[in-house]
């Protein structure tokens, strides 16, 4: 099963500050074992939210809003996309990650959706009938 | 934390390191049945110790220290009772102070123990089905109940055919050591074709109702990403390696795709690409990239390439089938064989039309090994149809749909041979 990780950002990653380069070496060795056993699908750090946007839904209406963005309790730094048998060995791997940040800090662990395993029961005929005209319309574009 | 949560943890952080500490022991103690049997007495230490003074901050490294030690006292015992028995083992005879060789060893710490265990797993002294099994079981960690589920086998056979690889394996004498230089050139093959072999299984299920399983195809990736990631850098022969990745990485993009909700069997040129996975189709381009830098052309890289072609058509309409049909015309000569003359006459079908296709077969119709073939006259019964002779297209399709054991797949072809009606 695929599972995202999610390094939650801090003021720290906020600032655009640079990680020591005790730091970059440890996760430059804990990305090569994740990569030597064959769990790193994806990967990739997020620049600071002073460099993001957002965009608003409302009904119809669609809004811009321009980062940084104040709840940095909120936010990610960067992600992982790990292949694990389950939650528990993701949680291992997670355990063994060096502190990403130089304070305290915190990984978000999300399985990812299986389509058919996960929506397979609670599907309705109509459900699945809209489902299947929009994976032709996609087929057509 | 509570105890239970205590124990889960320390027990997925074991699963993590247990194929590693198997190949380290194993390289001690020549025997992957005592190597498991120590590597869980480092389990129950931890069990004990670590719910008191926390995860080590290396477990890996502290679970393969107490295994060895555990390894070394049993071999010490051994050693002394053997001694007073009168008898010389042959490995005694052989070293002059062999726990001191082992005590040494430890620090000789390659970090290929892994790579040694697969290698050994796979060694092409044991059957394709021996090695599959084996090496799901000790380096992929599944039961013999999900091995024998896997292949629509039962746990009793899987379980011997284990016991038995076992046992040649220690009667061998094998070192679980990654075998060096030219050594390792030709061991790789065998390596290679098992991780391919559970990786179809899961892809394309060849038997069974389900048209894949997922579970398996991602464990033959992980195999695959384990060696394409401890071959050393600029290898020559990493070339395949990263070629069957490739390959994997690329087919494994669709599996999505390949059926449909009803669990139906959908073919390449009906997928809905945009359930085709691209991060895993990027990662596959990539390792055909550094296939193609190690000077690949081998078998394996050849078909990456063809599914590299399919995974760069948005539309199956955009799909380069000139180009699909060359790499075909130079795979046929590095690996000839009547399936990928198969395949070629499809690729000419697409390319230059259906009689070009029909033309091809006609030179393979007699291959012995196409005999139960069921891909065979499916496609003489699909160029049959695009060139219009529909009586004759049914007949192949029907004949098709008898030889698949496969059931999605058989009701995919006789709907085909149904729609020869209209």
């Amino acid at each position: 099963m695929r599972v995202f990780v999610f390094v939650k950002a801090t003021e720290e990653s906020e600032r655009g500050a640079m990680p020591s380069p005790e730091l970059i070496e440890a996760m430059g060795k804990y990305n090569e074992e994740l990569i030597n056993a064959g769990v790193m699908v994806g990967g990739d750090g997020l620049k600071p939210s002073s460099q993001g946007k957002r965009m608003a839904f409302d009904g119809d209406s669609r809004t811009v809003i321009d980062g940084p963005f104040a709840e940095t309790r909120e936010l990610v730094a960067g992600l992982w996309i790990w292949e694990v048998k389950d939650m528990d060995e993701a949680l291992a791997w997670a355990r063994r990650c060096p502190n990403p940040m130089s304070g305290p800090s915190e990984l978000e662990l999300r399985p990812v959706i299986e389509f058919e395993t996960d929506f397979a029961e609670t599907m309705t005929p109509e459900g699945a009938a809209i489902h299947e005209r929009n994976r032709q319309r996609l087929e057509e574009e | 934390m509570a105890a239970d949560e205590t124990h889960r943890a320390i027990e997925a952080v074991f699963l993590l390191e247990r194929a590693r500490l198997i190949g380290g022991l194993a390289r001690m103690v020549h025997d992957i049945d005592r190597a498991e049997e120590f590597a869980q007495d480092a389990l129950v230490s931890a069990l004990a110790e670590w719910p008191k003074g926390g995860v080590p901050a290396n477990p890996g490294a502290w679970l393969m220290a107490v295994a060895k030690r555990r390894a070394i006292d049993a071999l010490r015992r051994e050693t002394m009772r053997v001694r007073k028995h009168g008898e010389i083992a042959q490995e005694l005879e052989e070293a002059e102070d062999p726990v001191g060789a082992i005590e040494a060893a430890m620090d000789d710490d390659l970090g290929d123990e892994l790579l040694g265990l697969i290698f050994t797993a796979c060694h092409p002294m044991l059957s394709r089905e021996a090695r599959a099994a084996l090496t799901l079981r000790v380096v992929g960690g599944l039961t013999t109940g999900e091995i024998a589920r896997a292949f629509l086998s039962n746990e009793a056979t899987i379980a011997q055919r284990i016991v038995r690889a076992k046992k040649a394996i220690a009667k061998a004498r094998l070192a679980f050591e990654v075998p060096r230089g030219a050594e390792r050139a030709a061991r790789l093959p065998s390596v290679l074709e098992v991780i391919y072999l559970i990786f179809n299984e899961g892809y394309a299920a060849t038997a069974g109702d389900d048209l894949v399983r997922p579970g398996l195809a991602q464990e033959a990736l992980r195999l695959g990403r384990i060696v394409a990631g401890l071959m050393p850098a600029g290898a020559p022969d990493g070339a395949e390696v990263f070629g069957l990745l490739a390959l994997m990485e690329i087919q494994a993009s669709r599996l999505s795709a390949r059926s449909g909700p009803d669990g139906a069997f959908i073919p390449l040129t009906e997928q809905n690409r945009a359930r085709w996975d691209q991060l895993l189709i990027r990662r596959g381009f990539e390792a055909l990239a550094r296939a193609e830098e190690l000077g690949g052309e081998g078998p394996y890289m050849l078909q990456a390439a063809l599914a590299a072609c399919h995974a760069r058509a948005r539309r199956a309409d955009d799909t380069d089938w000139p180009r699909i049909a060359a790499l075909y015309d130079r795979l046929r000569m590095v690996a000839p064989s009547p399936v990928v003359d198969l395949n070629r006459a499809v690729a000419h079908s697409m390319a230059f039309g259906p009689e070009a296709g029909l033309t091809l077969l006609d030179e393979i119709a007699d291959a012995p090994a196409l005999r139960f073939y069921a891909p065979l006259p499916a496609a003489r019964g699909d160029f049959l149809f695009r060139a219009g002779r529909l009586a004759e297209a049914r007949t192949e399709f029907e004949a098709a749909a008898g030889l698949t054991r496969n059931a999605r797949e058989a009701a995919f072809l006789r709907a085909r041979a149904e729609a020869c009606d209209r």
